[in-house]
């Protein structure tokens, strides 16, 4: 008990599909949990589950000790508490950087104008944006345009942020860019769960690895424990096939 | 050449009505588009509600009632013509005791109409906004309306605008009709002074080329807009 997300029998379908299987997992507050495990497995599905962008067939989900499925939490209050990261950045197209960063913080947060902003340019400065503050978000790179979204993400200040492969979608140059900001966030003792196909960036981070197959959590450990003495089969092929791809 | 001079003098003769005309028109136009946007942003937004799987069957029936209203308003005054539709809202709002003026009337119908294409091209503007936007001012904690109002309209208007100003120079054209319930717009105005000069192609030439002033200056600018823009989404793409 106590933990700060605590996760029973999830599942999920979409249609015929079952996508989650009795998924049970739980995280506590200043953790860093990378999910690894092959497409389809279900890990973004996972993720959103938590903050509610996909709805679960079953299960529960507590947040703080509160079901979450259950309304007993507001739904917008909820992902203000779990921030998110997505692979396509989905940074608002009509927005500047760092009205980006903003407009969560005055419309849900309801907080000053001027408050906004310095959390903005606080952030924006964290993830190396800063000078980029004005400029239109669509114009930016893609590594830049990630940073911005993490940047955006903790001015809400969230408990939690979850990252849906926040390198897949970027040019190779870009990559460290984007894993060092997160680096640093981790250092700091930020939550996070982490979906990612960075091998190298989750033995570095994780407090724990957790390993997904076929919509359930096959295995989890540290990451010596996952990476240096797998025990499953499915872990085992699962990293042999990813040394194969390194070589 | 004859003719033209004959045109040109009616056209000085008359110039004071053909003007007055001219801002009838406008107006009705100017009006028609604005409200009809309005009409259309309010009509389109429900429309494109996909409601959150939480939400309990009260509302989804709700939505379902609603969609289907919006939808018959929609087909009505699309798939009707307008002359029509101005005969029978004119007269029948006036027999159960609506005593209202043609002008009045007017406005009101060339509104509700362009909003039913505008409604349509609403919601395909937010359909063409990329589903991620969404997700983004979601994960932030924005409700449906603040992420509608804040992020996917914005978009989506920016998406219709060349659209939306089609609309605009419709409503300078098809505003001509409303004369059917005696609204004095530049049809109104050409049609009178037509038939005090008896030179019927002579006036309509008149007509013809002061439609063709109002029209043609709006869509070069659209024109010149559609390309900018197309410009700097051109760039973005890259
Ligand atoms: N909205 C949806 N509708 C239908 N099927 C879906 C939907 N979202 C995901 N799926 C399917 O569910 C399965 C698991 O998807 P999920 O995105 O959770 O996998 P993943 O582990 O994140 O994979 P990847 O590494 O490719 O991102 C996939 O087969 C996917 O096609
Ligand atoms: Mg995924």
């Amino acid at each position: 008990m106590g933990h700060l997300i605590d996760i029973q029998h999830l599942k999920k379908h979409f249609g015929k599909l079952a996508v989650l299987n009795d998924v049970e997992f739980h995280l506590d507050k200043g953790e860093v949990v990378t999910i690894i495990g092959s497409s389809g497995s279900g890990k973004s599905t996972l993720l959103r589950c938590i903050n509610l962008l996909e709805m679960p067939d079953a299960g529960a989900i507590y947040y703080e000790g509160k079901d979450v499925l259950q309304g007993e939490i507001d739904v917008n209050q909820h992902r203000t508490h779990i921030g998110m990261v997505f692979q396509n950045f989905n940074l608002f197209n009509n927005k500047n950087v760092i009205e980006n960063c903003m407009i969560g913080q005055m419309k849900v947060l309801k907080r000053s104008k001027k408050e906004a902003e310095e959390k903005a340019l606080f952030y924006l400065d964290k993830v190396g944006m800063k000078d980029f503050a004005y400029a239109g978000s669509m114009q930016l790179s893609g590594g830049q345009k990630q940073r911005v979204a993490i940047a955006r993400a903790l001015c809400m200040d969230p408990k939690v942020l979850l990252f849906d492969e926040p390198t897949s979608a970027l040019d190779p140059e870009m990559v460290g860019d984007v894993l060092n900001v997160m680096k640093d966030l981790a250092k700091e003792g930020l939550t996070m769960i982490v979906v990612t196909h960075e091998m190298q960036f989750a033995k570095e981070v994780s407090t724990r690895v957790v390993f997904m197959e076929q919509g359930v959590i096959a295995e989890q450990g540290t990451s010596e424990e996952i990476f240096g003495n797998p025990k499953t089969e499915s872990l085992q092929r699962f990293l042999s096939r990813y040394r194969n791809q390194q070589n | 050449m004859q003719f033209i001079e004959t045109a040109w003098g009616i056209f000085t003769k008359y110039s004071i009505l053909f003007f007055s005309g001219v801002k009838i028109t406008l107006l009705l136009a100017i009006t028609g588009t604005v409200f009809g946007l309005m009409i259309g942003l309010v009509v389109g937004a429900i429309r494109a509600i996909s409601l959150e799987p939480r939400s309990s069957k009260f509302s989804r029936i709700c939505k379902k009632v609603i969609d289907w209203v919006l939808t018959v308003y929609i087909e009505f005054f699309r798939g009707t013509p307008m002359m029509v539709q101005s005969f029978f809202m004119y007269y029948g709002l006036k027999s159960i005791g609506l005593n209202w003026t043609p002008i009045v009337a007017g406005i009101v119908i060339i509104s509700i109409n362009t909003g039913a294409y505008m409604a349509e091209i609403v919601r395909s503007g937010i359909q063409a906004v990329d589903k991620g936007q969404t997700e983004g001012a979601r994960s932030v904690g924005m409700s449906h309306l603040q992420t509608m109002f804040y992020i996917i309209i914005p978009q989506a208007i920016r998406n219709s605008f060349p659209s939306i100003i089609n609309e605009f120079i419709v409503n300078i054209k098809d505003s001509s009709v409303l004369n059917v319930i005696a609204v004095n717009d530049l049809y109104f105005q050409g049609s009178s002074v037509a038939g005090s000069v008896f030179k019927y192609t002579e006036t309509f030439f008149v007509v013809a080329m002061i439609y063709l002033c109002l029209t043609y200056p709006t869509s070069k600018i659209l024109g010149y807009i559609e390309k900018r823009m197309a410009n700097t989404t051109g760039k973005v793409g890259a």
